[in-house]
């Protein structure tokens, strides 16, 4: 059973080898209700990889993730129904329309009236109009925010992202900074992984700078932009 | 409708819409399946080797290669957009999702049997007609067991760069012992033997089936997980 005093997602001394390769280095992440960390760093800093192992789908090498007071690598597969991962890739089938994508994802988590829950999550993200349209047919743009409904259909409490503003124009950009926003006063966690600052600067409630594997800096509140950018720069030339 | 049958039943569902919708798996089966039979067709010689003697290998081989073809697919499914993640990340066993994926195989090479079957009676002039329901029965005994292996075995070699080439090479042994029972089935089936000789070798594919389809649901979870 979850605990209900836990945090939503812990993460206690997470490491990642590839080979010989130190893909992450004992970082710790702690996201409790309402909170919202985003994880910064340059290419290769080991942002995916975290992002992947706070969902389940990297195994560390050493560390753990507990999510709401229970071992993710627990063989019971309910302890994974509070996280919901928009990730680079969509999760989509090109061959079928978004609504059926959305569709079969709403069996597999099993909710009521999965077509209904399709059509529902789709509005939510203004792709009503698309419903019909293989996904092959989609934009980018298009396909993210679907895979961004896919993501929140089942209402996952922890959402973790992969560089979700990726190929977005900025009304979409702007609804996933309101989707965060309002999910956060409702008291769900987040973990966004992101390059673009502005769009995540003002809706963190913590931040966390990745360089090589490791934690370089940890703040909450984060600072300001225009006192972080400055030192972020010195370490990228380091 | 448990939660267990529901992940399968999308899962199987999902895969046969998109198979109907682009007919890439079971087309290209169908296609090597009729090659197959022709080119064994005119490659024999009748004068040397009886058909009732070629007869049941030759089908056995088509059979066993277009489904080959077919599982190849079941998983590259899934490569696209990284959606066996999606999969895995949902909270669902990871046994539902091999048996919905052993299902919409089991449908696939099914199908692919069912276009292959009238093309041997064709080229090969074998009268099956009389013995048709013992064949359709011997075919569904022996199709569980290579696929249900061929499943996992795709799963497996799907994240490989060589899918293509390691899914026969892993597959192929495990192949053998429901191929010999089904040839010998079938050798004896067409040559009118009682049921009594038979008996043996359909309990052994019954036997096969069980193990492993249960050994398959059992391991699925360690293939598929990183």
């Amino acid at each position: 059973m979850p605990r209900a005093d836990a945090p939503l997602l812990e993460a206690h001394g997470l490491e990642r080898r590839f080979g010989n390769t130190r893909a992450v280095r004992g970082v710790d992440v702690t996201v409790g209700s309402g909170d919202l960390v985003a994880v910064f760093g340059p290419n290769g800093a080991g942002k995916t990889t975290l992002l992947r192992m706070l969902g389940g789908l990297v195994r560390p090498t050493s560390g753990q993730v507990v999510v709401k007071g229970r071992d993710l690598k627990s063989t019971d597969p309910e302890v994974r129904r509070p996280i919901g991962l928009l990730s680079h890739q969509s999760f989509l089938y090109d061959d079928l329309t978004a609504s059926e994508n959305l569709a079969f994802a709403a069996r597999i988590y099993g909710l009521a009236e999965p077509p209904a829950a399709a059509l529902e999550a789709l509005a939510d993200v203004g792709l009503e109009h698309k419903a019909h349209e293989p996904v092959r047919s989609l934009s980018r743009g298009m396909v993210q925010r679907v895979a961004l409904a896919r993501a929140l259909m089942a209402h996952p409490e922890i959402l973790l992202l992969d560089e979700p503003f990726t190929g977005l124009d900025a009304p979409a950009a702007r609804h996933i900074q309101d989707v965060l926003a309002r999910r956060r006063s409702e008291g769900h966690g987040a973990v966004v992984v992101s390059h673009q600052f502005a769009e995540v600067w003002d809706i963190a409630s913590h931040m966390v700078v990745m360089i090589e594997g490791a934690v370089v800096m940890r703040e909450s509140p984060p600072p300001s932009l225009g006192a972080f950018l400055p030192e972020y720069e010195s370490w990228l030339r380091e | 409708m448990s939660s267990w049958l529901r992940v399968a039943a999308a899962v199987a569902g999902k895969d046969i819409v998109i198979e109907v919708r682009t007919k890439t798996a079971i087309l290209s089966a169908v296609v090597f399946a009729a090659l197959v039979l022709i080119v064994f067709n005119f490659a024999r010689d009748a004068s040397l080797v009886s058909t009732t003697e070629l007869a049941p290998s030759v089908l056995w081989i088509t059979f066993a290669f277009a489904g080959m073809i077919t599982l190849n697919r079941g998983f590259n499914l899934e490569k696209e957009n990284a959606a066996l993640e999606g999969l895995l990340l949902a909270p669902v066993p990871r046994s539902a999702i091999y048996v919905g994926k052993l299902i919409s195989n089991l449908a696939f090479v099914g199908m692919v049997e069912a276009v292959a079957l009238p093309l041997f009676v064709l080229f090969f002039n074998v009268p099956v007609w009389g013995v048709l329901p013992g064949l359709l029965g011997l075919m569904v005994l022996a199709t569980i067991g290579f696929v249900a292996v061929g499943t996992v075995f795709s799963a497996m070699t799907v994240r490989t760069r060589f899918s293509e080439l390691m899914l026969p090479m892993l597959l192929l042994p495990f192949m053998v012992p429901p191929l010999i029972g089904a040839v010998q089935t079938t050798t004896r089936l067409l040559a009118g033997r009682p049921l009594s000789e038979m008996i043996g070798w359909l309990r052994i594919l019954a036997l096969y089936d069980v193990v492993f389809i249960t050994l398959c649901v059992l391991i699925f979870p360690a293939v598929v997980d990183e």
